[in-house]
């Protein structure tokens, strides 16, 4: 991996002149839809701070499925090869420099490269940015990973889809977990990254909190910057409140420095660390992750994947090729590939076997439901754009090798953690989770 | 008005009119692009307009995201969604940021002056990313625009606003011309020059200090109106130092002699990064980065050298040179008032060309 990254790097720089002289002529790109081709741009993180946790194993995970269903190699009904007999063609670009870059190669990608549908986007902002670009230039685009509400919730959409569930249910999940488990939650303190991620995150878990434990109060609430990478400051002020629960929806390095360093202060034995999104740093962290922490995936992903046969497949396929258990961003990626692959399929027999218009593949997204190696998918909010899944959350501890892995694992229903239809998380919440399905 | 002025704007029409038939013929991702890189371009012009008086700004983010943010806060909650009134609204707020902290920061001068170019923008980042209400570092969406009344539609939508960007380019770059060409204008070289000496000759260093600040604030506005209509979303990101990082590579690629080729090397640099990250999504910031160093190291003096200063430099004359080595001399002594002298006996050298 690393021979070819140089290889490309010293090409990348022979090639820049000619790039450039390519571009001085104008080269407009401006190919012709194939017919036995679909033709789809992905978006993720190839560098920044997000590229390691989420973009690159994403785009790994994203990458074998493609090769497997091109080969026709998925279980049954995943069995056809790529989409309907159409080869997969993927244009992978990098999602890092922001929303304006995003939108402006959100139109090259369906302008100049003309590909049939953009599936992407791990970062909330680039989603909200994307979503009404994707209607005005009616390019289908499913959004697979961010996570705020906003997206379907403040907004409507035709084109657009996201094909996970956004992130209130993560942490409605955690205090969810808490309760079933009769913890006993008198105090709260928060750790959470001060941008829209973590102000959104702590705001629906202490929603959640005041619901499940009214007697409950918050005693720290600290915002350090995104990045900060020290969290000497923020470790010694919650732990001078000496809350019963912390609860960080900190991700990546964030996350690894926030654990490295609150653990020889014995943060992890003082208070119950619950972290709401924080399985992917577990395969990095390997030894060094403190156990009996209540941890969320954002999902029924990874080490709370159900064990169905689809995931077993999936598991597989996947360290067999990079020798590391999926965690989130790959299993959310598959979900979206593979809802997008029975969409475009259904369209293709409604179309008289034809290659589908966007038209087509989005009318028979809307509203559908598929099985994900995470459970069954149903897009059920946003009128239809929006999906719900069901979800697990866990608590770190040692397995029989010594290894450190989730057990203790509650399901929940997906209807049991997401808001009903036409109802706003925050509101839905403050509402007592009216009209929740548990089981 | 100067006769060359004159001829300048005459060009500067013509070439407009050109860029707008060249729209009609354009692919539509082209014309988002050049829309894009306009928005940046008058930005950036801002900055050399800065430069010639001897000062960069590294914040330029700050009047930049201001302009995005007051228009596309009215857009989206007073639906008031005329292009033209939106791209006023932002000229003015950048126009009113300037009137506030040039006087302040119109002392200072280098390394100071950049830096606190750079604080500043970074507060407004800061705060910007606080404010939840309106939808802190996610941002929000902006509507999208219409032009005296007329909604366009979706096919025409992208032309409309390319026309709009070229008019108002055309429109900032005579300005410019103009401003630089003016009595006010001229006095930023001479301030870059000899500080001390423009204030003996009895003219306020301060105010044409702040004049500039000013009148880069305003560019700054605009363009932020411009791109924050053109993308449908504003975020904090828009103040980011690496956002006014952007707006300063721009200049430095273009060059100070030439106004036209701020917006050349705005389009040049967005096709660069459009295409790397296309065809080196893994590896794109190295091809980005090899692009600026190679630019900078075969035209150290940007792309606006390759046509406006070989049309002052082609006459070579004896005298030229002796000018020349007598100014390196001066300036290897630490004296520098023969050297400020010779310059001013040729006012038009070293000028920017629209």
């Amino acid at each position: 991996m690393n021979t070819f990254k140089r290889e490309t790097s010293v090409r990348a720089v022979l090639a820049a002149g000619a790039a450039a002289a390519v571009m001085a002529v104008g080269a407009t790109g401006a190919l012709a839809q194939s017919e036995d081709t679909y033709k789809i741009g992905v978006v993720t993180f190839l560098s920044g701070q997000a590229a390691e946790s989420f973009g690159v194993p994403a785009w790994n995970g994203g990458k074998v499925l493609i090769e497997k269903l091109n080969a026709g190699e998925g279980p049954a009904p995943y069995d056809k090869k790529g989409f309907g007999g159409l080869t997969i063609e993927p244009v992978v670009i990098d999602e890092a420099g922001g929303a304006t870059k995003q939108v402006q190669e959100f139109r090259n990608l369906v302008q100049r490269e003309n590909v049939d549908a953009v599936v992407g986007y791990v970062s909330s902002g680039d989603c909200l940015a994307i979503a009404p670009v994707a209607d005005e230039l009616k390019a289908l685009t499913v959004l697979y990973d961010c996570g705020t509400p906003r997206v379907f919730e403040d907004g409507e959409y035709e084109y657009a889809f996201r094909t996970a569930a956004h992130a209130t249910m993560d942490n409605v999940a955690l205090a969810r977990y808490m309760k079933e488990k009769g913890m006993d939650v008198e105090t709260i303190g928060g750790i959470n990254q001060d941008y829209a991620w973590g102000h959104d995150s702590w705001r629906d878990f202490t929603a959640s909190m005041k619901q499940l434990y009214p007697e409950s109060e918050v005693v720290a609430e600290l915002f350090p910057a995104f990045g900060a990478g020290q969290y000497g400051t923020e470790i010694s002020a919650i732990m001078r409140e000496n809350p019963d629960v912390i609860h960080s929806s900190n991700w990546g390095g964030d996350l690894q420095a926030l654990i490295l360093q609150a653990m020889p202060r014995g943060m992890f034995q003082r208070s119950q660390v619950a972290l709401s999104a924080g399985d992917h740093v577990m395969p990095p962290l390997g030894e060094n992750m403190p156990q009996d922490v209540v941890i969320g995936a954002r999902g029924a992903y990874g080490y709370m994947a159900p064990d169905t046969p689809l995931n077993q497949w999936w598991q597989k396929i996947y360290m067999d090729e990079y020798d590391v258990i999926p965690v989130q961003a790959p299993y959310r990626m598959a979900q979206a590939i593979l809802g997008l692959k029975l969409a475009v399929e259904k369209a293709m027999e409604e179309n008289g076997g034809q290659k589908p218009t966007k038209e087509q593949v989005a009318a028979a997204l809307k509203g559908s439901s598929w099985e994900s190696p995470a459970g069954q998918i149903e897009m059920a909010l946003g009128n239809g754009h929006q999906a719900i899944q069901p979800t697990a959350i866990g608590r770190t501890m040692k397995n029989d090798e010594g290894k450190v892995v989730i057990g203790d694992i509650v399901r929940f229903n997906a209807r049991c953690v997401n808001p009903p239809e036409g109802k706003k998380s925050i509101e839905w919440i403050e509402s007592g989770f009216e009209g929740a399905q548990c089981d | 008005m100067h006769g060359k002025t004159l001829k300048t704007l005459l060009g500067g029409a013509v070439l407009m009119a050109v860029l707008l038939l060249a729209g009609f013929a354009a692919p539509q991702w082209l014309l988002f692009t050049a829309t894009k890189a306009i928005g940046y371009g008058i930005v950036a012009l801002g900055i050399v307009v800065l430069m010639r008086g001897g000062v960069v700004s590294f914040g330029q983010g700050m009047v930049y995201c201001a302009g995005a943010y007051a228009a596309g806060l009215i857009a989206a909650n007073w639906g008031l969604t005329d292009a033209l009134v939106l791209l006023t609204i932002g000229g003015v707020t950048g126009i009113v940021i300037g009137a506030v902290v040039g006087p302040l920061i119109a002392r200072y001068r280098g390394i100071f002056f950049a830096m606190l170019t750079v604080a500043l923008s970074m507060v407004l980042y800061g705060v910007l990313v606080k404010m939840n209400q309106i939808g802190g570092s996610d941002g929000f969406n902006v509507p999208e625009p219409t032009f005296f009344g007329w909604p366009p539609d979706r096919d025409s939508a992208d032309l409309a606003l390319y026309c709009t960007a070229i008019v108002v380019a055309g429109v900032t770059a005579m300005l410019c011309r103009v401003y630089f060409d003016s009595m006010a204008g001229l006095m930023s070289r001479a301030v870059r020059e000899n500080e001390l000496r423009v204030e003996y000759l009895g003219t306020s260093v301060h105010r044409t200090m702040v004049l500039n600040f000013v009148v880069a604030a305003g560019f700054g506005g605009v363009g932020g109106a411009l791109n924050g209509m053109a993308l449908g979303h504003v975020d904090p990101l828009f103040s980011f130092w690496t956002t006014s990082g952007e707006f300063v590579f721009v200049a430095i690629l273009a060059g100070p002699y030439s106004v036209a080729a701020v917006f050349v090397a705005s389009i040049i640099l967005e096709l660069v990064r459009s295409f790397s990250n296309l065809y080196f999504p893994e590896t794109w910031q190295l091809v980005l980065g090899a692009f600026l160093l190679a630019v900078i190291l075969f035209l150290p003096e940007g792309i606006g050298s390759l046509w406006a200063k070989g049309r002052i430099i082609a006459p070579r004359t004896p005298r030229d040179d002796v000018t020349r080595s007598r100014a390196a001399e001066d300036r290897s002594t630490g004296g520098s008032r023969v050297a400020t002298a010779t310059r001013a006996a040729r006012p038009t050298a070293k000028e920017p060309q629209a």
